[in-house]
């Protein structure tokens, strides 16, 4: 199994969300996050006093597949993030031991 | 103040006005409360709010017990005065002398024009003006004073700065326009009258420069926020500095209009006023932004409103419209100017209290003189008004900042203003209060954070089952 981790443009969400779920991806958990890459932060400016906010508002999303999915979903979630402008994020996917669903004990793919 | 020789008869519409007006400029000190708290980290935003609502709590009561006697305890019967600069503290200590022998209330008429109200509403609309020129003060010293500092300095700057320069301007003393003043001793007088009278309608002088001077000497004394220029400090919510602008906005046509103390042509007059001067306001200082920052901002159109209601406060009386559209315009690119002053000098003047309320005051001021229609310098009336102007403008200023710095060393070497480093860099919401502004992050479908719960409850809950 792996876990796929993508860092997305938070209005890019809807678009990768109903994408993952046309592919059959069951269901997922995200979180806001903050943070830069490349394109760094933005200015802002208050009366006058001009700050650099580094880290931009992202979303963190996360999915478990089967190893089989894995580089299919993967595709999914680029194609759908993708904007082509700086600040688009990024993708990646590490091999996970064990999965357990809370509700029936099931354990491994079966829990996916 | 002149007796009239039948018994006055109240003027109900007037009252009815005063009623009203009053209580638009009472809801200004939460409308500021919204807008300096707006402006504040997220940390520190009810401790900025409660600097308000504190100064509205002890300033209130305090102006019943001695406030009134000392501005205008000297109006109704001219008992009291003390060499024109404060009047008698126990000449009509709390008030209950307003309600007269035969179980009416005391009528006034302040100006003499035959208008007369309750002596109880006058008073009441007087205190108003004492609760927010304090609760002004407070964004010059935002995130870092003791709570009980704060209302103590409350206490003693109302009694010793904020009651006398009211007195001296408003209540017959050296700074209006009666036979013993200034503009009476270098300009002469008739009739027991100043020839040039001081231009100051609804307190420029009184509440703005005397605010603006306050606020600057506490942000020398008080020092920086810890990390002052280094760190950002950014405003965490400019809706609510939006709100609160407009609620300033609302209240303010009570502080300009009602301080004609009567329903007719001046407050009409001073209403359009106060508008336009406002909106040109904010337009002067978004220009000044665009041109700068190359933008127009949000946090700039509630500072340029407000920077515009301080100006044209002084002068709103004395002013066409199109004088007033100038005075406003001048007064938000000043005032926009103005707001970068502190990191040249390096005061913390927290939320700007000296870059809008000290210099648009000043400019309303010294702008009346300009450009009243009657005795303004650009409308043929001669120098003596602006120089007039001037002068009341910069006495005042200098006596708020020498008062204040005084009372604020005083302070400082008693009570001590600072919280400790560490409360003030996690928050002094949580270190002086123990509340939180917001609860963000927290899991609502279990009530909030998983670790919270209520200490007194759980203690009831053991104490049974033992």
């Amino acid at each position: 199994m792996k876990l796929i981790t993508a860092i997305i443009k938070p209005h890019q969400l809807d678009e990768v969300k109903e994408a993952l779920e046309a592919f059959g991806v069951a269901g997922m958990t995200i979180s806001e996050a903050s943070g830069y890459g490349r394109q760094r932060g933005h200015s802002e400016v208050y009366r006058g006093a001009e700050y650099t906010v580094d880290f931009v508002p992202k979303v963190r999303l996360e999915v478990l597949v089967d190893d089989v999915d894995s580089s299919d979903v993967l595709e999914v979630i680029l194609k759908a993030a993708q904007t082509g402008r700086i600040g688009d994020g990024k993708i990646w996917a590490v091999p996970v031991d064990e999965v357990v669903r809370v509700r029936t004990g099931e354990r491994g793919v079966d829990a996916l | 103040m002149p007796f009239a020789a039948e018994p006055p008869v109240i003027n109900e519409a007037a009252t009815a006005f005063m009623l009203i007006a009053s209580s638009m400029v009472l809801l200004m000190t939460p409308g500021l409360a919204l807008f300096y708290g707006g402006m504040t980290r997220s940390k520190s935003v009810l401790n900025m709010m409660m600097m308000s609502f504190g100064a509205m709590a002890v300033v209130g009561i305090v102006y019943v017990l001695w406030g009134y006697s000392m501005s205008f305890g000297n109006l109704q019967d001219g008992g009291g005065d003390i060499a024109g600069i404060f009047s008698n503290p126990f000449h009509l200590f709390g008030l209950s002398q307003l309600t007269g022998a035969d179980g009416a209330a005391r009528l006034i008429d302040p100006f003499g024009v035959g208008v007369w109200i309750p002596e109880y509403i006058y008073a009441g609309f007087q205190l108003t003006f004492a609760v927010i020129t304090v609760a002004l003060i407070s964004g010059a010293i935002a995130d870092r004073v003791k709570f009980g500092t704060w209302i103590t300095f409350a206490v003693i700057w109302v009694t010793v700065v904020y009651f006398p320069i009211a007195h001296m301007v408003w209540g017959g003393g050296l700074l209006s326009g009666a036979e013993g003043g200034l503009s009476a001793k270098l300009f002469g007088a008739t009739d027991g009258v100043a020839s040039v009278l001081p231009i100051d309608f609804a307190g420029g002088t009184v509440v703005h420069i005397n605010a603006g001077a306050a606020g600057l000497a506490l942000a020398l004394v008080v020092g920086k926020r810890l990390g002052f220029g280094k760190v950002a400090m950014r405003p965490h919510n400019l809706p609510l500095v939006m709100i609160g602008a407009g609620l300033l906005w609302f209240g303010w046509f009570g502080f300009n209009a009602g301080s004609e103390l009567a329903a007719d042509g001046v407050a009409s007059s001073v209403w359009l006023n106060t508008t336009v001067a406002t909106c040109a306001a904010a337009i002067g200082w978004l220009v000044v932004e665009k041109i700068r920052d190359g933008h127009a901002t949000s946090l700039g159109a509630a500072s340029g409103v407000v920077a515009g209601l301080v100006a044209i406060t002084p002068a709103c009386g004395a002013l066409s419209p199109v004088g007033s559209i100038i005075l406003g315009v001048v007064a938000g690119g000043l005032s926009a100017l103005a707001v970068g002053l502190k990191y040249k000098f390096g005061y913390d003047d927290s939320l700007d209290v000296v870059g809008v309320h000290l210099v648009a005051g000043l400019w309303g001021t010294v702008g009346a003189g300009l450009l009243a229609t009657k005795t303004g310098l650009f409308y043929g009336g001669g120098w003596q008004q602006t120089v007039l102007q001037v002068l009341i403008a910069v006495i005042s200023l200098v006596l708020s900042f020498v008062l204040t710095y005084a009372i604020a060393l005083a302070l400082k070497a008693t009570l001590g203003w600072r919280i400790s480093e560490d409360a003030e860099s996690e928050g002094i919401d949580q270190a002086v209060h123990a509340e939180s502004g917001y609860e963000i992050g927290g899991f609502p479908a279990s009530g909030g954070r998983t670790t919270s719960r209520p200490v007194v409850q759980a203690a009831k809950a053991e104490g049974a089952n033992a």
